[in-house]
């Protein structure tokens, strides 16, 4: 499969999931490589007024600097970032985040389809959308315009899933480019190429 | 979103036409969810491109406050994260209290959640009688519900506990009678709060205050029109006066940085050197 992703480069991956996600992760992180230089981003539904854990149960697991944006900060090579709660978390053309506290999308904020879709207009086919364990639909849209822009985009295979639901949708709606295992993903993601930005 | 391929150039095209025909400034709006919006007006008016919304709202001029209502984001809440309201507190409001007269600004106001919770907070610190609140936003429905200070009797469970949260002396249910389904906040409040149409965008400062607290708005900004907002208010808070930000927002990416201190870091709490 390696061969699809042979030379891609990619500015962001965009990760999104809800129950069952973290598991998926703390088998794809570790295979990253040590000094792994595309950005992973990440939405995960939590319940709305929960400080977020994410970040602690990420933080042991790898190298990487696990970081919950502010508004406008640039996204840089080396960070897995994780949505705040309560925020939507959207990418700039520029190459920065943005947040918002418009509604909901799919009962959640942060939203997967907010994110997923914020990146596919960002930053075009130079975007991997992955989508992982979860119990709605939201992602499903957002993964489609990944794949629309050109973007390779991946789910988690259902039947591996923890919880099918998000999975299953992404694969209906978006008919995306691989369905794999989590071992699979981090393989996957491990060969893709950081985009190197022109200052 | 349809046509993709001319959303740029269409999406600058309709902010132009607004700003000229309406005088609300969207141009430098953060794309990304300002994109969201647009699209989401799309369907409220059923139109297919963003050329066809520009037409309507250009020519139905009745039409425009609803476009406003959809560009422009009302979420609000009394308390909303308490820990900002209980640092105010603990760590400003001893400086306050020096001070025979206070003035204080709630940028971006909404339905003026924000402002009524400064405005118990500050009774319940004996500061009010010698306060006056400007609240300012761009949303003339929201300045109207604010003004009214009339709100859903459902949302109240939960503020009453944000309000304990922010170290609240007394019941939240002292600042209001309730009936079946409403609230409506206590005169006394409201009388200590100017509700007035500004800009951040467009407008320049207003007044000297000693509180400038901004939550949740510049996050809607690209960093450019941030810098002009966040300049509008350096000029308006007097020195050492205070500035408070959403728990997401920062000065760090800004260049009005080395005009503050920070005060309350996690708070996004800064002080005017
Ligand atoms: C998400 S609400 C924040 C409400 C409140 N500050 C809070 O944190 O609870 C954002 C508000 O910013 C207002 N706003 C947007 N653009 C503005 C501008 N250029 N000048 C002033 N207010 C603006 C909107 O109308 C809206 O009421």
């Amino acid at each position: 499969m390696n061969e699809l992703t042979a030379g891609k480069r990619v500015r962001a991956i965009v990760i999104g999931g809800s129950a069952g996600a973290i598991d998926a992760l703390n088998v794809i992180v570790p295979l990253l490589p040590e000094g792994f230089s595309v950005p992973l981003v990440l939405a995960l539904h939590l319940p709305a007024a929960s400080p977020s854990h994410v970040p602690r149960l990420l933080m042991n697991k790898s190298a990487l600097k696990v970081k919950e944006p502010d508004d406008k900060e640039p996204m840089v090579p080396g960070h897995f970032y994780v949505a705040p709660p309560n925020y939507h978390l959207l990418l700039e053309k520029g190459g920065c985040f943005s947040l918002s506290v418009d509604n909901q999308v799919h009962y959640s904020r942060p939203s997967i389809d907010v994110l997923f879709e914020s990146a596919a207009d960002a930053f075009g086919d130079h975007v991997v959308g992955l989508l992982l364990s979860g119990a709605n639909e939201d992602g499903a849209r957002g993964l489609l315009r990944i794949k629309e822009a050109g973007g390779l985009t991946i789910v988690q295979a259902p039947e591996t899933a923890l919880v099918p639901v998000m999975p299953g949708a992404g694969l209906r709606v978006a008919g995306p480019t691989h369905v794999l295992s989590a071992v699979d993903i981090g393989a996957l993601l491990a060969s893709c190429e950081p985009v190197r930005v022109a200052k | 979103m349809n046509a993709p391929a001319n959303n740029g150039f269409e999406l600058s095209s309709l902010l132009d036409a607004i700003f000229k025909k309406y005088h609300y400034d969207f141009r430098q709006y953060a794309e990304a969810s300002l994109k969201r919006r647009v699209a989401a007006a799309l369907t409220h008016f059923g139109c297919a491109t963003v050329s066809e919304l520009q037409n309507q709202v250009l020519h139905q001029p009745h039409l425009f406050g609803a476009l406003l209502e959809i560009l422009t984001v009302q979420v609000s809440d009394l308390f909303r994260d308490p820990s900002y309201y209980k640092s105010i507190r603990e760590k400003v409001v001893p400086y306050l209290q020096t001070y025979p007269s206070l003035k204080v600004w709630v940028a971006g106001c909404a339905t003026g959640e924000e402002a009524y919770s400064l405005a118990i907070l500050f009774a319940e610190e004996g500061l009010l009688s010698r306060t006056l609140i400007y609240a300012t936003d761009i949303n003339p429905s929201s300045l109207r519900v604010a003004e009214d200070g009339i709100y859903d009797l459902r949302r109240f469970a939960r503020f009453s506990q944000s309000y304990l949260q922010a170290g609240g002396r007394a019941s939240l249910s002292d600042y209001y009678t309730a009936n079946n389904s409403s609230v409506v906040l206590d005169r006394g409040l409201r009388k200590a709060i100017l509700f007035s149409d500004h800009s951040l965008a467009t407008d320049t400062a207003f007044a000297e205050v000693e509180l400038v607290s901004c939550r949740n708005v510049l996050i809607y900004f690209d960093t450019e029109l941030q810098d002009r907002a966040l300049g509008v208010m350096r000029d308006s808070l007097r020195r050492k006066g205070f500035l408070g930000l959403g728990q997401r927002e920062s000065l760090r990416f800004s260049k009005h940085a080395d005009a503050f201190l920070e005060l309350v870091p996690e708070e996004r709490l800064y002080q005017r050197l």
